[in-house]
């Protein structure tokens, strides 16, 4: 195990920068967003991931995978990053494909892996139902229907949530609300009865949607696993999710801070270019110092995830942590030294600040974070 | 088997078999050898424990035999290291002759110098300070103003250092003194060794806001240097010295390596926390022992990952050039949140009733504030960051 990519990882992320490079640069999520379509990504450009061999490299051979492990896909979250690119890898692959992997049978495993390798139909996982990360919170109902059951419910910024074909939700079939004690995890088509996806406009114009269901019938083998008993596997599929998103924001803030960098030392005023200015120099290291903490964590996250460690949630969540607070800090101070034009919507820097704003919140913040790894530490 | 495999697999039976088993313990700073005439024991294990690496001329495992080390080539040299570290040896010695001056003085000294200096510190018998730091001259080395002036055979050394680390145990001093007082500041500096004993030095410990320490103030009376204690050329010592400081990071890893956990914050916080969950500090100190302990391991994984890189033949640079920083500063995050925790129990001084923990928080806690100062301070460490690994202009 290492804290390095290997050989082939390196390989992979040199594909998906040149590729993202030309298909995806920060231009066209500049004309996704003025654009103002709620499906807010390219269909062609997910299909051409797909070809790339994204949606297959986590998955085992047998279900038609590549069992390339996550530490590579992690990589192409990096360069997502870096470009602003707009896919729904992380809801089909990380969230949807990882819960069909951790908690469907094999009969589910072959009828849906497949698809979502091929990137067809899309998935959409819906588990929050507030504003903030809260994902045993849940008070979306199942009962038992006959052989199958109905679900009632209200789910909140769904990630992908529009147009998708099938929704993972997960909701209560027993507890109270935050227990993580019976909840359950169903699949349920899109174009059932009773159920309805609005889209949610977004800062960073992706994809969003508030799902409604009401009354809405599916049968028994829509469950994944044992009823009641989805955590904590799902909580361990949250956590693949969550060090991609940290993945991402690692991407993120990188850009963010070379473009930063490159700006003090072009921006002349007093005679002199502002990068000579101490006070900027020293906010410029600090910055730089907190990156190279954040790629250790987020490498750490994922030798864990792929060696199966039993040290993957604490190591997620000092990744996820991290990511979220640069999340702020980076852009933050992106805007403040670049001064007036920071604030432009015709920089491209204000995307940035977008999109990091939206990995921030998504999956947990630095102080769930923190707060889970207390818990997980048993204080 | 390769030859390497073969020397592993000796040097591993080598060391199992010469390395008492309370020598695999970790350090504590009590229990650190110091080589150098004031040597001393304290207990038959390291005295074992020393004498057989020193026999080995493992002090110094990479040096040629004839200046009294190993004799090993730079891959055995690494095998010696992971076997030792494999089995959580401790270091038989500490000293800074052999990790800091040594290399500077197998590189630019002359081989009468190495055959006077190399073989006794191989040997443990020697101890040596860096006399860099004075009164007018921290972050700004080259402003130093000891002088030395050449008088016939010799050098006569006038003026003062500070902060000399264990200066009042050291036998040797290597230092930069001013030798042309007319040139340009970096220009007028020369590299010199100098004997402690040597008429018209005194030493004198500071005594530090944590209390009694050892670190010193040195003054020169008209002390008299042989030339011979010259290293490199007359004025060439700012070069020398910029690149003996470049061992230093090195050296000091040697110090955190196999060292006892002197403190576990994890322990006497969540005891604190578990006795006092209503205190008003409980949330925010809980929050901030949580955040102590992820940037902790933040910073293991990114010691690891400089490591690896390393290993790989990456360039290190730029994440090498933060682990001082990064490292005092959770240090000193880490006592405060100590003597925060333990409220006006941590603030009882000398002979005040104290489990140990109250007077180790308290000394550590005002300790601490020396280590974003020492060895380069945590804005001199953002300077290089931004000029040498950022590019930024000056
Ligand atoms: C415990 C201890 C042990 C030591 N051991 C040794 C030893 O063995 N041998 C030895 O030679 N020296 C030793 N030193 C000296 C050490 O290297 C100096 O203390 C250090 O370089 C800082 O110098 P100074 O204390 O004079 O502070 P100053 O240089 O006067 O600094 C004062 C303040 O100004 C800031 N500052 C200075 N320059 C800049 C700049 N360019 N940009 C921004 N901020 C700046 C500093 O960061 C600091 O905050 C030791 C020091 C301590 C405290």
């Amino acid at each position: 195990m290492s804290l390095l990519l290997s050989d082939e990882q390196v390989q992979l992320r040199e594909a998906a920068h040149d590729f993202l490079g030309e298909r995806s640069p920060v231009a066209r999520q500049r004309a996704l967003r003025d654009g103002g379509d709620a499906l807010g990504f390219d269909p062609v450009l997910w299909r051409d991931a797909a070809d790339m061999g994204w949606t297959a490299a986590v998955f085992p051979e047998a279900v038609g995978g590549l069992d390339f492990g996550w530490q590579g896909l992690s990589a192409v979250f990096e360069e997502c990053g870096r470009t602003l690119a707009a896919l729904p890898l992380l809801s089909n692959v990380a969230l949807a494909g990882g819960a069909v992997l951790a908690l469907g049978n094999a009969e589910q495993q072959q009828r849906w892996l497949p698809s979502i390798i091929a990137g067809e139909p899309r998935f959409a996982t819906a588990f929050e139902e507030g504003a903030r990360h809260a994902p045993t919170r849940v008070r979306t109902q199942a009962r038992r229907a006959g052989a199958g059951w109905v679900l009632d419910g209200e789910k909140t910024f769904v990630i992908d949530g529009v147009g998708a074909d099938q929704y993972l939700v997960l909701a209560r079939s027993a507890g109270a609300d935050d227990e993580p004690d019976g909840l359950s995890l169903f699949c349920v088509p899109a174009d059932g009865p009773g159920v309805v996806a609005t889209g949610v406009r977004m800062v960073d114009a992706r994809n969003t949607a508030n799902l409604a269901l009401h009354e809405v019938h599916v049968d028994a083998d829509a469950l994944l696993g044992t009823a009641g008993k989805a955590w904590p596997a799902f909580d361990q599929v949250l956590d693949r999710a969550r060090a991609c998103l940290a993945a991402e924001a690692l991407g993120l803030v990188r850009e963010v801070f070379a473009r930063t960098i490159d700006y003090l030392g072009q921006r002349v005023q007093f005679d002199v270019p502002i990068g000579s200015f101490q006070a900027l120099q020293h906010r410029a290291a600090r910055l730089y110092v907190e990156i190279e903490l954040l790629e250790s964590a987020v490498r750490g996250a994922f030798e864990a995830i792929d060696a199966g460690s039993a040290e993957i949630g604490p190591l997620v969540s000092l990744a996820k942590a991290r990511a979220s607070d640069l999340c702020a800090t980076v852009p933050n101070e992106a805007v403040q030294m670049h001064g007036g034009i920071g604030v432009t919507d015709e920089f491209d820097l204000g995307l940035f600040v977008k999109r990091a704003r939206v990995l921030r919140q998504q999956l947990g913040d630095g102080a769930f974070h923190r707060e889970r790894y207390a818990r997980l530490r048993g204080f | 088997m390769s030859e390497l495999d073969q020397f592993r697999t000796q040097t591993r039976a080598w060391l199992d078999a010469n390395c008492p088993p309370a020598m695999r313990e970790p350090i504590t700073a009590d229990d650190m050898v110091w080589g150098g005439s004031q040597l001393a024991f304290k207990n038959d294990d390291q005295r074992a424990w020393f004498e057989a690496m020193r026999e080995r001329g493992w002090f110094a495992p990479g040096w040629p035999r004839e200046y009294g080390g190993g004799g090993l080539d730079r891959r055995q040299a690494q095998v010696l290291d992971e076997e030792m570290r494999r089995l959580h040896c401790r270091q038989p010695q500490y000293n800074l002759g052999i990790w800091m001056l040594a290399p500077v003085l197998l590189k630019h000294g002359t081989h009468a110098q190495k055959l006077e200096h190399l073989v006794p510190m191989a040997q443990g018998r020697v101890r040596w300070c860096q006399g860099f730091s004075e009164p007018n001259a921290g972050s700004d080395l080259a402003s130093l103003r000891t002088r030395a002036e050449p008088d016939g055979e010799d050098f006569i050394v006038n003026g003062s250092k500070i902060w000399t680390s264990y200066g009042n145990f050291a036998d040797w001093m290597y230092a930069l003194v001013r030798t042309d007082p007319a040139a340009k500041k970096q220009a007028g500096i020369s590299f010199v060794l100098i004997d402690m004993q040597s008429p018209g030095v005194t030493v004198k410990p500071i005594e530090l806001i944590s209390g009694k320490s050892s670190f010193c103030e040195v003054f020169f009376d008209n002390v008299r240097v042989p030339r011979r204690q010259l290293v490199g050329a007359l004025n060439d010592g700012w070069t020398l010295g910029k690149e003996l400081l470049q061992h230093e990071r090195a050296a000091m890893s040697k110090f955190a390596e196999g060292a006892a956990p002197s403190l576990d914050p994890l322990a006497s916080v969540r005891a604190w926390l578990a006795e006092n969950p209503g205190d008003a500090l409980a949330p925010e100190l809980r929050t901030r022992l949580a955040k102590l302990l992820m940037d902790a391991q933040a910073f293991a994984l990114t010691h690891r990952r400089v490591t690896e890189q390393a290993l790989a033949r990456h360039d290190v640079k730029g994440p090498a050039a933060i682990m001082k920083l990064v490292q005092t500063e959770q240090e000193v995050a880490k006592y405060e949140l100590l003597a925060d925790a333990l409220g006006q129990r941590a603030l009882v001084w000398e002979d005040a009733p104290s489990t140990g923990l109250e007077h180790e928080v308290d000394r550590g806690w005002l300790l601490s504030k020396t280590y974003t100062i020492a060895g380069g301070s945590s804005e001199v460490q953002l300077n290089i960051i931004a000029k040498r690994v950022l590019g930024l202009p000056t």
